[in-house]
């Protein structure tokens, strides 16, 4: 299997990583996380691929055709409705954070010290 | 059979019914449907308990039974330490429900469905045989723990804490996910006991040890470990008090819990020969975490702040007991998590009477404002001895288990840090009632909280308080106290660690159906001499911290002294900067450094 996936899921998580350390505005950072999150897709995805196989459904293929494994189809399902929660969440926070602070920019929010 | 599914399924009915009817409930209704919840929840994982003492019972979602020790279907693995920690979630959290009636906060009901859904998601964590599921509950509890700490959205710190704690914890949750990807491409399975022996029957490499990294670091995020903690601090004090009840009582400990379990039952048997090598990394991680956790506790002028920073020293307490990797470790560390977590709740019940009456959580600002509330500081006073491992509380017997487990594997000298963590957060308790309930000390010029920071949390300052409020925190006490007082707790706790550390036997109950063995019922705990020696250091520590702190400020021989710890304060201070950038920093940092002495330990 090619190691190209694995390569662009780490890629993905460390930049989204960086992204969040350096953001100054709230909602760049919600899509930041949102790309450290792709990096889990792109992996799960990436680990039950197989070479020459088509999707799990067997409602117009032969059962003897391999197929990918559907498993990591629907972890990958799970994390993105999983995952949507929380970037929701996350908005509504800027959203609140926007109206008590007037700024979007974590540097300037410093409500909270030692 | 069906105990295990139904102890998860009735808070999330309870939350779902809630929620379609809750603007015709009203509040009242809603109370008292949250509670019943709590209630059967905590009857339920009392009879799991007591039905699993030694043993484990599975349950198979839809009958998908392993064939030929494959697991297709997800599957409830219940032992005595989930089911115990369930009904340490549980029972907190009707703790929390009934401090929770004075709390006139808001007459929305979607604090009750919110609180539901945390308790389903905890109790899932616990109970659960299946590392996704591991993970979904842990989404589910961590979601709603973040709506809960974000509760009072008008406050500017609510809205940052929760911020601040939503991020952090999403990255965490993100390693756990990652390390699941790359365990599952190995084993194929997700089914915990399934896996430890697809992972022994394969040669270990560094893909095995990644994998155990990141989970290992995803979970102690959420358990708050040195230097994922900055979050916990901020979400603790910004968060409704009844909700840090559950914060500081039971939820970081679920993440060293999560540890444990893939330790013993997925990763013991493919990496047990470098044991050793991982002990040394554990203990010396909990052993930084609990040190900064008491010196930030002790530097806390906001009460709920600081027993926030209690409750990151006791994760790296407890964090050494799981460190020790044995069974007796593990027992050590159990019982000291239900009395510790017993007695934080009290204290942050207590906090919430103080609260009720005096509208202040800045030890400062109350300073002398408690002489009329004797039976509050008596409250607060036993919590402090519970802190300070004293007999007979439960607290003794579980830091004298870790003493004996730390001399007898060679890591004698932690004891000082056991010592050191008792006697500072003790001693910052025993200074807060010194100074607000006998008007001890100096009084200060000002302040240190800010003003927003001790804003009150409802309106109108009454001028006494209802019973109600200090039934939770006198059972809770009661309770921690009962842990130590009843004989027969320590061999329930000894054989419940004993099943625990047999990840083969997990793995034969789960997917061949053999009834564990059962086990020699371990022996009972009897403390040696000794130990009731350390606790009384411990407690003339904490005395001695306290009075310092309070009278001797400017002594002439402390000066240098107590400017050098002062300027090393503002420092470590400092980084605790609010900032969601810098914690991410640090996160990273975390995993970096444990990830490659993980990976020089374990290979």
């Amino acid at each position: 299997m090619s190691f190209l996936p694995y390569a662009v899921a780490a890629w993905l998580f460390l930049v989204g990583l960086y992204g969040i350390v350096t953001s100054r505005n709230l909602i760049h950072l919600v899509v930041c996380l949102t790309v450290v999150q792709s990096s889990t897709y792109v992996l799960l995805l990436a680990v039950g691929y197989r070479e020459g196989a088509s999707a799990p459904i067997y409602a117009d293929i032969p059962t003897s055709r391999p197929v990918v494994d559907p498993v990591v189809a629907t972890l990958t399902l799970t994390d993105v409705v999983v995952e949507a929660t929380v970037a929701a969440l996350l908005l509504s926070l800027a959203v609140q954070a926007h109206r008590r602070f007037g700024t979007l920019d974590p540097d300037e929010l410093g409500a909270l010290r030692g | 059979m069906e105990t295990a599914p139904l102890a998860v399924a009735i808070p999330l009915l309870g939350a779902g019914g809630l929620a379609a009817v809750a603007t015709r409930l009203g509040r009242a209704g809603a109370e008292a449907v949250a509670l019943a919840a709590a209630v059967a929840v905590t009857a339920l994982c009392v009879a799991l308990l007591v039905r699993t003492g030694s043993g484990l019972e599975v349950y198979w979602f839809g009958g998908w039974e392993p064939r030929a020790g494959t697991a297709i279907g997800v599957s409830f693995a219940v032992d005595a330490i989930g089911a115990g920690l369930a009904t340490l979630v549980s029972a907190l959290m009707i703790a929390a429900l009934v401090v929770m009636w004075r709390y006139r906060e808001t007459e929305a009901p979607h604090f009750q469905i919110l609180m539901l859904l945390f308790l389903a998601g905890m109790v899932g964590f616990c109970l659960s045989g299946d590392l996704f599921n591991l993970f979904v509950f842990f989404e589910l509890m961590s979601v709603a723990a973040f709506a809960l700490a974000g509760f009072k959205v008008e406050e500017d710190e609510a809205v940052e804490g929760s911020l601040n704690f939503a991020v952090t914890n999403t990255i965490g949750s993100f390693l756990v996910l990652t390390g699941i990807a790359l365990v599952y491409g190995r084993t194929g399975t997700l089914n915990l006991a399934q896996m430890g022996g697809a992972l022994e029957a394969h040669s270990v490499d560094g893909l095995v040890v990644m994998a155990f990294a990141l989970l290992a670091a995803g979970f102690l995020v959420k358990a708050a470990v040195v230097p994922f903690h900055f979050w916990l601090a901020d979400a603790y004090a910004v968060a409704p008090t009844p909700v840090c009840l559950l914060f500081a009582g039971a939820m970081s400990e679920l993440g060293l819990y999560a540890v444990a379990r893939i330790w013993f039952d997925c990763f013991a048997g493919a990496l047990g020969p470098e044991a050793d090598s991982l002990r040394l990394v554990l203990i010396v991680a909990g052993s930084l975490t609990a040190l900064l956790g008491a010196g930030m506790c002790f530097a806390q002028d906001h009460l709920k702040r600081l027993l926030a920073f209690a409750t990151i020293a006791y994760v790296g307490v407890f964090l050494i007991g799981l460190g020790l990797l044995t069974a007796e470790g593990i027992a050590g560390a159990a019982i000291y998590v239900v009395a510790d977590g017993l007695g934080k709740a009290a204290l942050f019940a207590t906090v919430a009477i103080i609260q009720h009456r005096r509208r202040r959580v800045s030890e400062l600002a109350l300073r002398g404002k408690g002489r009329a509330l004797p039976f509050t500081g008596a409250l607060l006073a036993l919590g402090a001895l519970s802190f300070a491992a004293l007999p007979p509380f439960g607290t003794f017997l579980g830091t004298s288990m870790l003493e004996d487990e730390l001399v007898a594997t060679g890591y004698g000298a932690v004891i000082a840090v056991l010592i050191a963590t008792s006697a500072l957060t003790a001693g910052a308790v025993l200074r807060v009632i010194a100074r607000v309930f006998l008007g001890w000390g100096p009084a200060a010029d000002r302040p240190r909280a800010t003003e927003e920071e001790t804003k009150p949390e409802e309106e109108g300052a009454p001028d006494s308080t209802p019973a109600i409020m200090f039934v939770p925190a006198a059972l809770l006490l009661a309770a921690a106290l009962a842990i130590g007082l009843i004989p027969g707790t320590t061999e329930a706790f000894r054989t419940a660690a004993e099943r625990f550390v047999d990840g083969p036997a997990y793995g034969r109950a789960v997917l061949d159906g053999v009834s564990p063995t059962g086990l020699a019922t371990a022996s009972s705990y009897s403390a040696p001499a000794h130990s009731y020696l350390y606790a009384a250091l411990g407690l003339l520590g904490a005395a001695c911290a306290a009075a310092i702190s309070l009278f001797v400020p400017g002594g002439r021989w402390l000066r240098t002294p107590a400017r050098l710890l002062g300027s090393a304060g503002t420092a470590l201070r400092g980084l605790h900067s609010g900032h969601v950038g810098d914690y991410v920093a640090w996160l990273v940092l975390g995993v970096a450094l444990l990830g490659g002495s993980f990976a020089l330990a374990l290979t």
